[in-house]
């Protein structure tokens, strides 16, 4: 294959619930093999566009194709983590029964697993690093074993289309490296990658990164889109360290009070960073 | 063979009643299931409620009493329906009024009958020593029928129950599945109410399967754990009537409530006892972090 097929085609998409529209005009092509950070604070938008790309709402208007068709009209070829809520009653299941659902779009009602299913629940789980935890009951593991196996599943489908809604939650660093480098693989078989992101060292290395605050701020490589003017466009403070700046790593964080700021730690601010801001490491 | 087995074989009687009740239990061990993943148990409460005005219209016009129940059911289903897709109110609360509603309209209806508190008591609580082989055979019919659904739908129900959005995304339609499943519950009431009564049967939706969501940790051990402590109930339910002269369907949901607290303060005890455990990490991520 010479020329690579578009996953993602959008024109002048808005996105938004019942009516109510969150971000509009959002021009995207998306195509396999590439992938694409959504950066933004909360509600900003980042959710509510994953949602309109699977299908689970409705577009507010402009036009949407997914893998060359309407958006959920291709389950099989999808795979979706949401940001999960903990929830006070967890189900009585053991971890492998969970990554097995990820092949439930693949089988439909009634299709038998086969040894390749079961390949590849084990290969996801190994992949996870939770192969040994297959048999435990999920209600006895911890937060990010549970991401952990939840990303197991997004695996498990072998899609050619995959969303995420910030993977990195609860996520110790052994289960973000596993993580990285188990999507990095994802993109090299060919499937095409979106994910919703708050970690902006995470979002440089995507081809290509949309900047959202309730509407398109940016959209185009990580390099030209993560400037610290960019950022605090969106983010309203960014923390700049010439020591790291290099890796294009800034820190942004919410601003509470107060207007848009650049910390720069090259020169100590006169100012402490507003409450709510991320502490600088 | 003593006290424990001839009553069911000196008496026609109790064999049915037996037998009926664990068809009853089977039922509503594999729709309780899923009643007690989801959360629906105040929709099956709705339910069980909801098919008594139709029950009671049925008798006073003289048509049988289960055409009433379904059409009472399909009125409920429709209304808790309309009620959350519609209602800005929590669901809770219509729900709620819907039931309490349905409930008073169905005593109003019996009020008119000649024999009111007679019918009433028969409605509410069931008449499961009165079972016939006809009633059988109905309720063995529906048993399959609820068995095989659930069967087919497993998949979509797994994922419903894990996350509703997951069912969309993976080609499964939520709502749709959704109405499957209260279809369910509602064939499951109107076979069960005959046995024991519109009020109780959500006791037997609920508890065998609430016990079996505490012990087990997969899904298919909890609706066999289910089938066998609502059966277990029906066994020693009327085995407890009959020797201390108690009504049946009562006793029958009385047993199974024992068994889901049993089971609730096992659980408990199982779980103070495996925490420690937990609390020490162990595990591969453990190992990551330190490396």
């Amino acid at each position: 294959m010479t020329d690579r097929l578009d996953a993602i085609v959008a024109r002048g998409l808005a996105v938004g619930y019942r009516g109510d529209v969150v971000v509009e005009g959002i021009d995207l092509r998306v195509a396999t093999g590439t992938s694409l950070a959504l950066v933004g604070t909360n509600g900003s938008g980042k959710s509510t566009l994953l949602k309109t790309l699977v299908g689970l709402q409705p577009k507010q208007g402009g036009e949407l194709t997914m893998l060359g068709a309407a958006p959920g009209a291709a389950p099989k070829r999808m795979g979706y983590l949401a940001q999960f809520h903990a929830s006070g009653f967890i189900l009585p299941l053991r971890a492998i029964d969970v990554v097995r659902m990820g092949r439930f779009p693949s089988l439909g009602l009634l299709g038998r697993a086969t040894s390749e299913d079961r390949d590849l629940v084990d290969w996801a789980m190994r992949t996870m690093g939770v192969a040994d935890l297959a048999k435990a009951p999920l209600r006895s593991l911890s937060g990010g074993q549970r991401q952990r196996v939840y990303l197991a599943q997004v695996l498990a489908r072998r899609a050619d289309l995959i969303l995420l809604d910030e993977p990195n939650a609860g996520l110790d660093a052994g289960g973000r490296e596993r993580y990285l480098a188990a999507f990095a693989a994802e993109l090299h078989r060919g499937a095409a990658l979106v994910t919703a992101t708050h970690d902006i060292s995470e979002a440089i290395e995507y081809d290509q990164v949309l900047l959202l605050a309730r509407r398109v701020v940016a959209l185009g490589s990580g390099r030209d889109v993560l400037t610290p003017d960019r950022l605090m466009e969106t983010f309203g403070i960014v923390i700049r360290d010439p020591h790291a700046e290099h890796a294009g790593r800034f820190t942004v964080a919410e601003r509470t009070h107060g207007g848009p700021q650049i910390l720069d730690l090259g020169r100590v601010p006169d100012e402490r960073p507003a409450a709510g801001s991320t502490p600088i490491p | 063979m003593g006290p424990f087995i001839d009553p069911f074989m000196d008496n026609g009687f109790m064999l049915r009643a037996l037998l009926a009740g664990v068809l009853v239990s089977i039922a509503c061990a594999v729709v309780g299931t899923f009643v007690v993943l989801r959360g629906l148990a105040f929709i099956g409460d709705a339910l069980a409620h909801g098919v008594l005005p139709g029950i009671a219209g049925a008798l006073l016009i003289g048509a049988p009493g289960i055409v009433g129940a379904i059409v009472g059911a399909l009125a409920m289903i429709g209304g808790v329906t309309l009620i959350t897709r519609r209602s800005r109110l929590s669901s809770d609360t219509a729900i709620g009024l819907l039931f309490v509603g349905m409930l008073a309209l169905g005593v109003v209806i019996v009020s008119r009958s000649s024999s009111f508190t007679g019918d009433l008591v028969a409605i509410l609580f069931g008449q499961i020593l009165g079972t016939s082989w006809s009633d059988l055979q109905l309720q063995l019919a529906a048993t399959i029928g609820v068995a095989v659904v659930a069967a087919v739908c497993a998949r979509p129900f797994l994922l419903l129950s894990f996350d509703p959005e997951q069912a969309d995304v993976a080609g499964f339609p939520s709502r749709r599945y959704h109405a499957i499943m209260l279809i369910l519950i509602a064939m499951t009431v109107v076979v069960s109410f005959q046995v024991v009564g519109t009020l109780l049967v959500f006791g037997m939706l609920l508890a065998p399967a609430a016990a079996g969501a505490l012990l087990a940790h997969r899904i298919g051990s909890m609706v066999l754990i289910g089938c066998v402590i609502g059966a277990l109930s029906s066994y020693l339910g009327l085995l407890i009537s009959y020797w201390f002269d108690l009504a049946a369907g009562a006793s029958m949901v009385l047993v199974a409530v024992g068994f889901f607290f049993s089971a609730f303060l096992f659980a408990s005890w199982r779980d103070s006892r495996r925490s420690p455990e937990l609390a020490r990490p162990t595990g591969p991520s453990v190992a990551e972090t330190r490396s």
